[in-house]
């Protein structure tokens, strides 16, 4: 904190002497209160400072291997993987929801997909016919958890957890267990590996979808009821905000960002991934936790979760190029979302007990 | 209990002024009537409850209750808990949905499914709980649910007008005599007397009539309290009627212009702040004393 951010706050934290409605806390406590939600503020910019730091440590340890247009591409390229989950986990999240079953939501759309487009000719209508099948996959799915948890009054751990199992099932159900190769090889061409001015199609769609989302959160009215849900839903109720329909919204498209991943994955890798994708959830919030949302809802942004997808992917990609083992990403990563976690708990005791 | 259903009196708005006696009452009461009976402006109520019943299985929280707010003027609502006065409050503001009896706006009957309906009609409420977002700031918080969007095409897409709603919201502050800095990022950096002070200019914003308050100063200090109740009498004075639930008596003894009780679910007494004291309130919210019907 500079010296000038702590003081411009002293003059909008209403210092009790000119407080009209009452006395407030004792200045010293103010303070010390103001100190602690100017940090979570910055939260985002804190996380960006640690993403460059991790690029430019990388950059100095091995700068012809790291710091290179092809390596940012698969960085990139390994981050878009997890995007648009987290793009739908930053709405869920931030409106005090949660979804588990994104990686199976992934697995299902991804097979739906395919085994619809096997043995159709290699043409645009079966890669839209594909593309369609996939998000409808995925909007069910998500339609499912958002009904039940904002009808059903159902515990939305609960319930995605028990979609998660499901969603994996009937996907292996249908593919038989292994993975499906019915991709139309144009589609991989395409879509899947194809560039414009040498940066991959796929990062044009998740970073292109990215900034819509990240946009519509902060400057719509949209935005603002998946903030005000979030952070006091009876309030949100009270003002007349339509609460579960905006909630069953919001799972539903985060199913339907999972379908559209299926079916960039199914198209860059040119089969289904069955068993890749055990752990996206988790990968899903932890890039948004680690972005500042926070787990009680009702703040963060878009630009947070964008820089918390990075931070892995960076040190997944960092390690293996200075040659430290990959687990140690792990390791690195979960103390990173520790602290991140730990700096809103903090934060949210302030907001709590004033 | 029958009731009538013509305003009694002829004295001035909120409360000022002599009261004078309605001749009709001199002819068909018995020597009840009188200033004492804090008899209502004469005009027609803004709002008003008759006869209404609420039951909860087999309990009855509202016993056939009349209850009536007037423009300009703060009419207390006081009563022993379990009285009804949530109840009451709920039912007017669309929040519960009453078994028997009528609600009338502007002498109209109407009826408020939900607290959106109520809002329709100018109805705010300013909850206990304060029903505000901490974590977000002011400006959200006014504008929760009723977002401004912004001209033109953005605004057809659902873009918000966050600088108009922040200038608006600077301004509803200044209007109510409320201090809190612009540029306060969330409500939870306020005091509590700040954080009503927010509640309160959220529902005055919105409400062209009538506000109801729930134990607006129950959570505060002493100063913080003076504050409000200034806040609550500056509503009024611009044309609101406003209703407050509150168990200080010596605060209601100041702030009201109307002192309604209820007890067991009933309207026991009515009261003029002139006529009012802290034991005859005591007395009608304990059974003491029990006003005529044809006082009421």
């Amino acid at each position: 904190m500079s010296p000038a951010t702590a003081s411009s706050h002293e003059t909008s934290g209403a210092p009790p002497e000119r407080d009209a409605l009452g006395v407030g806390g004792t200045p010293r406590r103010a303070r010390a209160q103001s100190l602690v939600l100017r940090m979570s503020q910055y939260h985002t910019l804190a996380v960006a400072v640690v993403l460059v730091l991790l690029i430019v440590f990388f950059t100095i340890e091995n700068s012809s291997a790291f710091f290179t247009i092809s390596n940012f591409r698969n960085v990139s390229l390994d981050a878009s993987a997890t995007m648009l989950l987290a793009v739908g986990l930053t709405f869920l999240m931030i409106s005090g929801g949660i979804d588990l079953s994104v990686g199976s939501v992934v697995v299902f759309a991804s097979v739906v997909s395919a085994k619809a487009m096997e043995g159709l000719p290699d043409t645009l209508g079966t890669a839209l016919l594909g593309l369609l099948v996939a998000l409808a996959g995925g909007f069910a799915w998500g339609l499912v958890n958002g009904v039940l948890i904002a009808k059903g009054r159902l515990s939305p751990l609960i319930v995605t957890l028990g979609t998660l199992g499901a969603a994996e099932g009937l996907g292996n159900i249908i593919s038989g267990g292994a993975d499906l190769r019915t991709i139309p090889p144009s589609l991989t061409t395409g879509l899947g590996i194809g560039r414009f001015l040498g940066v991959p199609y796929l990062l044009y769609i998740t970073f292109g979808l990215t900034l819509i989302a990240g946009i519509v959160l902060a400057k719509t009215r949209f935005g603002a009821h998946t903030y005000a849900i979030g952070a006091n839903e009876e309030a949100a109720r009270r003002a007349g905000i339509r609460v579960d329909l905006h909630r069953i919204s919001l799972y539903t498209m985060t199913g339907l960002l999972a379908g559209l991943t299926a079916y960039l994955l199914n198209a860059y890798f040119g089969t289904t991934t069955i068993t890749g994708h055990s752990t996206d959830n988790l990968e899903a919030i932890t890039a948004v936790l680690l972005g500042g949302v926070s787990l009680y809802g009702g703040t963060g942004n878009m630009i947070g979760s964008v820089i918390g997808v990075f931070i892995p992917a960076v040190l997944l990609n960092g390690f293996t190029i200075i040659n430290v083992s990959s687990f140690w990403q792990e390791v690195a990563v979960g103390f990173v979302l520790i602290g991140a976690v730990g700096l809103d708990r903090i934060r949210r005791r302030h907001l709590e007990s004033p | 209990m029958k009731k009538r259903t013509e305003p009694l009196g002829s004295s001035g708005l909120s409360g000022q002024g002599p009261p004078q006696l309605d001749p009709r009452l001199v002819a068909t009461s018995s020597g009840h009537i009188g200033p004492s009976n804090g008899s209502p402006p004469a005009s027609t109520p803004v709002l008003e409850a008759r006869g209404v019943v609420k039951r909860y299985g087999h309990v009855e929280a509202m016993r056939g209750t009349d209850f009536a707010m007037y423009a300009g003027e703060v009419v207390a609502l006081v009563g022993d808990n379990g009285a009804g006065k949530s109840t009451l409050i709920k039912i007017l503001s669309g929040a519960l949905q009453p078994d028997a009896g009528e609600i009338l706006y502007e002498g109209r009957r109407v009826s408020m499914p939900t607290p959106i309906a109520a809002r329709r009609l100018g109805i705010e409420t300013v909850y206990q709980d304060l029903a505000l977002a901490n974590v977000l700031d002011p400006a959200a918080n006014l504008f929760m649910g009723r977002e401004l969007l912004r001209k033109g095409v953005l605004g057809k897409l659902g873009f918000t007008d966050k600088r108009e709603m922040r200038r608006q919201t600077a301004d509803a502050f200044e209007g109510l005599g409320i201090n809190i800095a612009a540029a306060t990022r969330s409500v939870a950096a306020l005091s509590g007397g700040q954080r009503q002070g927010v509640a309160v200019a959220r529902a005055v914003t919105w409400a062209s009539k009538v506000v109801f308050l729930d134990e607006p100063t129950a959570a505060l200090a002493a100063m913080q309290t003076a504050n409000v109740l200034e806040l609550v009498r500056r509503v009024a004075d611009n044309g609101l009627a406003v209703a407050l639930i509150s168990h200080d008596l010596p605060q209601v003894l100041e702030v009201a212009d109307r002192i309604e009780v209820l007890r067991l679910g009933r309207r026991v007494a009515r009261f003029s702040r002139a006529d009012a004291s802290a034991d005859a309130l005591l007395a009608a919210m304990t059974g003491a004393l029990v006003q005529k019907d044809e006082e009421l």
